[in-house]
């Protein structure tokens, strides 16, 4: 079984026990920082920073305005612009087919994973029963387990079921089915948002005759909506770019999400094949998108969930 | 209520756990019944020249990406909190890079590190020093890898900077009250106040290391092709070439507990050192 070490709880950083809000946005007027010279260099050292954490994404958008041919020339103003290359990808692969699998399985994944998460973590929180954070300890055990570990057998048991003629294992259901039964992380992350609701809250409809899922239906989750959004962005996130489970289980190009559809692309269209780096280029930026919009619009959930829980 | 995860915790935890160390002592490639072969894959696990580079390589890689990833994200952090304003939007700009699909981001750096055309090179040629074959050098390989691991370090920078500002200004305030000098406030007040952090982002960063897979196998893999970059065969693209390229189930299983065997070590010796260093407020 994965170490739970007995007395202690798996170490998570101190920050998770204070209230989830807590970012490091709030105002510190009275914080000691350096004056004058000292802060010019520590601005110059961050535009530095940060020319060098954008330029690989200015790169790839100027590589993929760039006439075929030329995609590794050194200027980053491609002479002439050439948007030709977004219209040739929809024809030179099922992209928008892809496009549409990855937001489907995304979006499939993200919700299972939210409301059965937050049953199992109100369950934590709201019941009261003799081992009971001796098995939220093994859940958090649970994450050490490498994936690598349970990969076949969940293979081997996806194979096992058929639906209609079709074997489960070479559909995309395996890519988010495993989600309807919670996920040890966001059980987490849920957990410890729950414990800063007011229990009163919980007694009082309790007294006036609620069970324990209406409350969890009626009185948790619309409290909770920020850490349930977090939730959902997180498994969208890693649903939307994870390679290893589209590799395992599908065989189907129509089936293909974008990173395995971008995998094949590469394949085919770069490396050994005809040199078409233009066209690679375009598809990165096109599957890179998506994920920057949602970050644009969820920037705040995002960055309270990883200062919270330290996810990936 | 936890039912659900009880539930998936036994179909999708616990039972694969016991299948796959019970397929461990077996040799088993799905189409046929799994045939009991003892120790014989365990055996392999020290005699399989692949899996000794594997480990070879990951190891070198987890060993170089670790601790500078944490000291580089500490040190971004530390600048962060020098601004009173616009740290929001630089952290934004430190962690786009962690939200770019891994698969671009191999791709992209497949040609930000080419020898000829990268900028990594040109960068170096502007200094005057000859870039090394990041991506066709054998001893250049690894540590290309890990720059381009290092682009992605936005997440650990976003924890960092969520501690520090935790950390309360009086405790600077009585510091400078008694004379202490900046690097001994660091050291006496921001590393041990962080201290729990940075141990976490240690254990976390380490298994997020010794599991890296999508980037490199982007880069350097395609298919059943053998003899590709063998020291780009870090040990998870290995187990997964073992279990479903070759479908060698019965050794990839016995891989994968090798895997958790190694975490699990390598965490506790981490607890254990951590129980010097690590200070928790309001901990005996």
């Amino acid at each position: 079984m994965a170490v739970a070490p007995e007395s202690r709880p798996l170490p998570v950083p101190r920050v998770a026990d204070r209230p989830i809000e807590r970012t490091g946005d709030e105002a510190q007027s009275a914080r000691p920082r350096m004056g004058g010279s000292g802060q010019i260099l520590v601005w110059a050292l961050l535009l530095i920073l940060v020319l060098a954490f954008l330029y690989p994404f200015v790169w790839l958008i100027s590589a993929s305005l760039k006439p075929q041919g030329e995609t590794f020339t050194s200027s980053l103003l491609p002479q002439p612009l050439i948007w030709q290359h977004y219209v040739e990808i929809w024809s030179a692969a099922p992209a928008l087919r892809w496009f549409f699998n990855s937001a489907l399985v995304g979006i499939l994944a993200s919700v299972a994973v939210v409301f059965s998460s937050a049953l199992v973590a109100f369950g934590f929180v709201y019941q009261r029963f003799p081992g009971r954070d001796a098995l939220f300890g093994l859940v958090i055990a649970t994450l050490m387990l490498p994936q690598a570990v349970v990969m076949v057998p969940k293979f081997l048991i996806w194979h096992s079921i058929q639906v209609g003629g079709t074997n489960l294992a070479a559909t995309q259901v395996p890519l988010w089915a495993g989600n309807l039964f919670a996920s040890p992380i966001y059980i987490f992350l849920l957990r410890q948002f729950f414990l800063g609701l007011p229990r009163d809250l919980f007694e009082a409809a309790k007294v006036d005759g609620a069970n324990p899922l209406r409350i969890w239906w009626s009185i948790v989750l619309p409290l909770s909506k920020p850490a349930l959004v977090a939730v959902g962005i997180f498994e969208f996130k890693s649903s939307w770019t994870d390679l290893m489970a589209p590799l395992i289980y599908l065989q189907n190009r129509n089936l293909f999400t974008l990173p395995l559809g971008l995998k094949a692309f590469v394949d085919e269209f770069g490396k050994g094949g005809i040199q078409r780096w233009d066209l690679v280029m375009t598809a990165s930026v096109l599957f890179t998108i998506p994920m920057l919009i949602i970050f644009f619009l969820a920037q705040k959930h995002f960055i309270r969930g990883i200062a919270t829980t330290g996810m990936k | 209520m936890l039912s659900p995860w009880i539930f998936g915790f036994l179909i999708f935890t616990l039972g694969p756990m016991i299948v796959s160390l019970a397929l461990s002592f077996t040799r088993y490639d799905v189409i046929n019944p799994p045939e009991f072969i003892g120790l014989k894959n365990w055996a392999l696990l020290f005699s399989d020249p692949l899996l000794l580079k594997s480990l070879q390589n990951t190891f070198f890689f987890a060993a170089l990406h670790v601790p500078f990833a944490i000291a580089i994200a500490l040190a971004l952090a530390l600048l962060l909190d020098q601004i009173s304003r616009g740290a929001g939007f630089f952290r934004t700009v430190f962690y786009l890079p962690s939200i770019t699909p891994a698969v671009a981001t191999g791709i992209l750096w497949l040609w930000l590190l080419n020898p000829q055309v990268g900028i990594v090179n040109q960068f170096l040629h502007l200094l005057h020093i000859p870039g090394p074959g990041w991506t066709t050098d054998p001893n250049w390989i690894k540590p290309g890898i890990v720059l381009m691991s290092l682009w992605g370090l936005g997440n650990t920078v976003v924890i960092y900077f969520a501690a520090l500002r935790q950390v309360p200004n009086e405790l600077y305030e009585a510091a400078r009250v008694d004379g202490a000098k900046p690097w001994a406030q660091f050291f006496r007040i921001t590393v041990p106040m962080i201290s729990g952090t940075l141990f976490y982002t240690l254990v976390i960063n380490t298994i997020f290391a010794l599991q890296y897979f999508t980037e490199v196998y982007t880069m350097f893999f395609r298919g059943q092709e053998s003899g590709v970059s063998e020291d780009a065969l870090f040990y998870v693209i290995y187990l997964f070439r073992q279990s479903f390229e070759y479908f060698h189930m019965g050794y990839a299983s016995a891989m994968a507990w090798l895997l958790f065997a190694i975490i699990v070590v390598v965490t506790l010796v981490q607890v254990g050192f951590s129980r010097k260093f690590v200070y928790y407020e309001g901990a005996s």
